[in-house]
């Protein structure tokens, strides 16, 4: 009876901790970006030396949440225009250029708000901080600019996801017609489980993995500012934590994102500029295996366990 | 065969064919999934299902007749078949195969007088396309004509009689439809005469790796929508506008939605002023004026089926509902258990 009774616990889907993930996860990761953002705008210096760290730490706090691009940061194409990465066509340093050469009294927070999202934000600073080439002009007015944009689209975000975290609290409810039962939360979220994960196996590490024959390490992200293995790091810790609020349970998925982690630790190789080196790639490589093999286990575990699977049409192209 | 199966079979054969209005003139159908089955929905414009059909596996895209309560329901690539459904009955009056070695591509129409079914095939080994043609009275193959392209997907029929193919330009493995020629790819969007002659071609020399996959019709020109195979760092538009005789219009969303549908548009419909496109990747829906503007970009995830209705659209999508769109707006019109799949098909007003 006890075996039956159990069988028949197991097939109901666990509600997901969709609290668990917005008052938790969510909501305090955004407040701290927008603290960390706002402590960079108030930096009263151009001195590359006293805003690089305040620069690194707004950084580090955008990765705690950059997985969740749903809602108020697909809005405005705000996370675009606060992380503008990768940028083939390097339509962010010519953006900027012309900025730079131009009228610097129109370099107001409000008139960086117009700008091309390529050329604002992080990645942005970082090429105004760790200037590749002497830069055409002073920055000062830019940084003080886009620090300043910065920091506002931080402080929307911030107080956006105070209703739009509503929304998915009450999921399913009378009158809530972003999501139209509590499955369609559970969804959105898990979607982004899955899609932070693509996005940091196919990206932030493929792309400067390239393939064995041609490693590409000039394609890392934030490669300059020297934290393109922190990014990757970052990164997996902020998925982790979705993942660890959605699904408390999800023993399996929580033993590759820790094992996913101890690859990334024994990087040492902090821009992956030894890439040409095959035991450097094979480690990079073997890291994206193991955050590829952590999504396939999130997908095969927390899935079924809250009842949602990623989108029935999205995962199936024709 | 059983008396009862018999007799079911010679009542058929015997009786009139209805009409839609017969069957209580739906606006629309689509594929979906519930629970583990599959089935074709027929809709009313207020999205209520009014009958469904079960059908052997997932579905793609349906082609409706003009007239008769009749519809094809094509299989998902590579297609091996497509059933006729009698949407009065839910019986399946038969089921048709492309020649050996062809396979269906994903979709098919009605003649306007609804005597012949165009089908978009291609030849498995090499994925040149073919477009098939079919007499409806008894669904027999008549020809079929090249498609000047690989890999045909939608096919659309315009009110002048013509034909206008999105020749995808990727060659795919017969079996499991791998994509083999990536680097090479070369799609166009070509329009055929009546009688399959080559009217016109065009291509998007710049965009080489971008399929031209799913058609619309938008006054005199034709909206096509595709799927961006290069680097997806690389902003492309998934949509443009082609009035045969004139160079195409490239529809850019503003800048700070370049990624918004991930490279990648699901389907295409178009009111008399406005073109929608949607992608279930990016969990979005565009629209753009006839001319080629952006207007409006709303957020839901998984949508995918697109069709005209009114002077907006209805959408649906993976999680069981559906929606209208505007320029202002995208709106719960229903929601249930049915997971939508990628292609709602407007029927003609009769």
């Amino acid at each position: 009876m006890r075996a039956l009774i159990l069988s028949l616990f197991l097939a109901i889907p666990a509600a997901a901790d969709t609290a668990s993930v917005v008052t938790q996860h969510i909501r305090p990761g955004f407040a701290a970006f927008a603290a960390q953002a706002k402590a960079l705008a108030a930096v009263d210096s151009c001195d590359p030396a006293l805003l690089r760290p305040a620069f690194h730490a707004t950084y580090d706090a955008w990765l705690a949440v950059a997985h969740l691009p749903l809602g108020p940061a697909e809005e405005e194409g705000r996370s675009l225009a606060i992380l503008f990465w990768p940028d083939p066509k390097a339509l962010g340093q010519k953006a900027q250029r012309s900025l730079l050469t131009g009228d610097p009294e129109a370099l107001t927070s409000d008139n960086m708000a117009q700008q091309s999202v390529a050329a604002r934000g992080l990645a942005g600073i970082e090429r105004l901080l760790y200037p590749a080439e002497a830069l055409p002009a002073d920055p000062c007015p830019l940084i003080q600019a886009t620090a300043a944009d910065l920091a506002r689209m931080a402080a929307d975000l911030d107080t956006d996801w105070g209703p739009f975290g509503d929304l998915l609290l009450t999921a399913g409810q009378p009158g809530n017609s972003r999501f139209l039962t509590a499955e369609e939360a559970t969804q959105a979220l898990f979607t982004q489980l899955g899609t932070g994960l693509e996005y940091l196996a196919d990206r932030r590490i493929g792309r400067p993995l390239g393939t064995f024959d041609k490693p590409r390490p000039d394609l890392a992200e934030a490669r300059a500012a020297g934290r393109s293995a922190r990014n990757i790091t970052l990164s997996l810790q902020g998925l982790r934590g979705l993942a660890q609020h959605l699904h408390p349970d999800g023993q399996r998925t929580l033993a590759a994102f820790d094992q996913a982690l101890k690859l990334a630790a024994d990087l040492d190789d902090p821009t992956l500029a030894n890439l040409a080196d095959p035991k450097a790639w094979l480690k990079l490589q073997i890291l994206q295996q193991a955050i590829r093999a952590t999504r396939d286990t999130a997908l095969a575990e927390i899935g079924p366990a809250l009842g949602v699977t990623l989108g029935f049409n999205a995962q199936d192209g024709d | 065969m059983q008396r009862r199966a018999f007799l079911a079979s010679v009542a058929a054969a015997c009786a009139p064919r209805l009409t839609w209005a017969d069957v209580g003139s739906p606006a629309f159908l689509a594929a979906g999934k519930q629970g583990e089955a599959f089935f074709l929905h027929a809709l009313s414009a207020a999205g209520e299902t009014l009958f469904e059909v079960p059908l052997p596996g997932r579905g793609h895209a349906a082609a409706a007749h003009p007239t008769q309560a009749e519809a094809v329901a094509f299989a998902r690539r590579p297609g091996t078949f497509a059933l006729v459904v009698d949407c009065a009955t839910g019986r399946i009056i038969t089921r048709l195969a492309p020649p050996d070695g062809q396979q269906f591509n994903g979709h098919g129409v009605f003649s306007a007088d609804g005597s012949l079914l165009l089908t978009s095939e291609v030849v498995a080994d090499t994925s040149a396309g073919r477009i098939g043609l079919w007499d409806t009275r008894s669904y027999t193959r008549l020809t079929d004509w090249p498609s000047h392209g690989l890999g045909p997907h939608e096919i659309r029929l315009l009110p002048n009689g013509t034909l206008a193919v999105a020749n995808g330009g990727i060659q795919t493995d017969p079996v499991d439809r791998a994509k083999l020629n990536i680097p090479t790819m070369h799609p166009n969007l070509t329009l055929l005469s009546a009688d399959g002659n080559l009217l016109d071609q065009i291509d998007l020399p710049d965009l080489r790796q971008n399929s031209i996959r799913h058609l619309a019709q938008s006054g005199d020109a034709i909206a096509f929508a595709m799927q961006w195979e290069g680097d997806p760092a690389e902003p492309v538009p998934q949509l443009g506008l082609w009035t045969p005789g004139t160079a195409p219009i490239l529809c850019e969303p503003t800048p700070q939605d370049a990624f918004a549908m991930q490279g990648y548009a699901g389907s295409v419909a178009a009111t008399a002023d406005r073109v929608l496109v949607t992608s279930p990747k990016g969990g979005v829906a565009m629209i753009f004026s006839a001319d080629g503007t952006h207007k409006a970009t709303h957020h839901r995830a998984d949508l995918c089926g697109a069709a005209p209705l009114g002077t907006g659209f209805l959408l649906t999508d993976g999680l069981g509902a559906l929606m209208t769109a505007d320029d202002r707006a995208l709106s719960p019109l229903r929601s249930g258990k049915t997971a939508w799949d990628n292609h709602l098909v407007p029927l003609a007003r009769t």
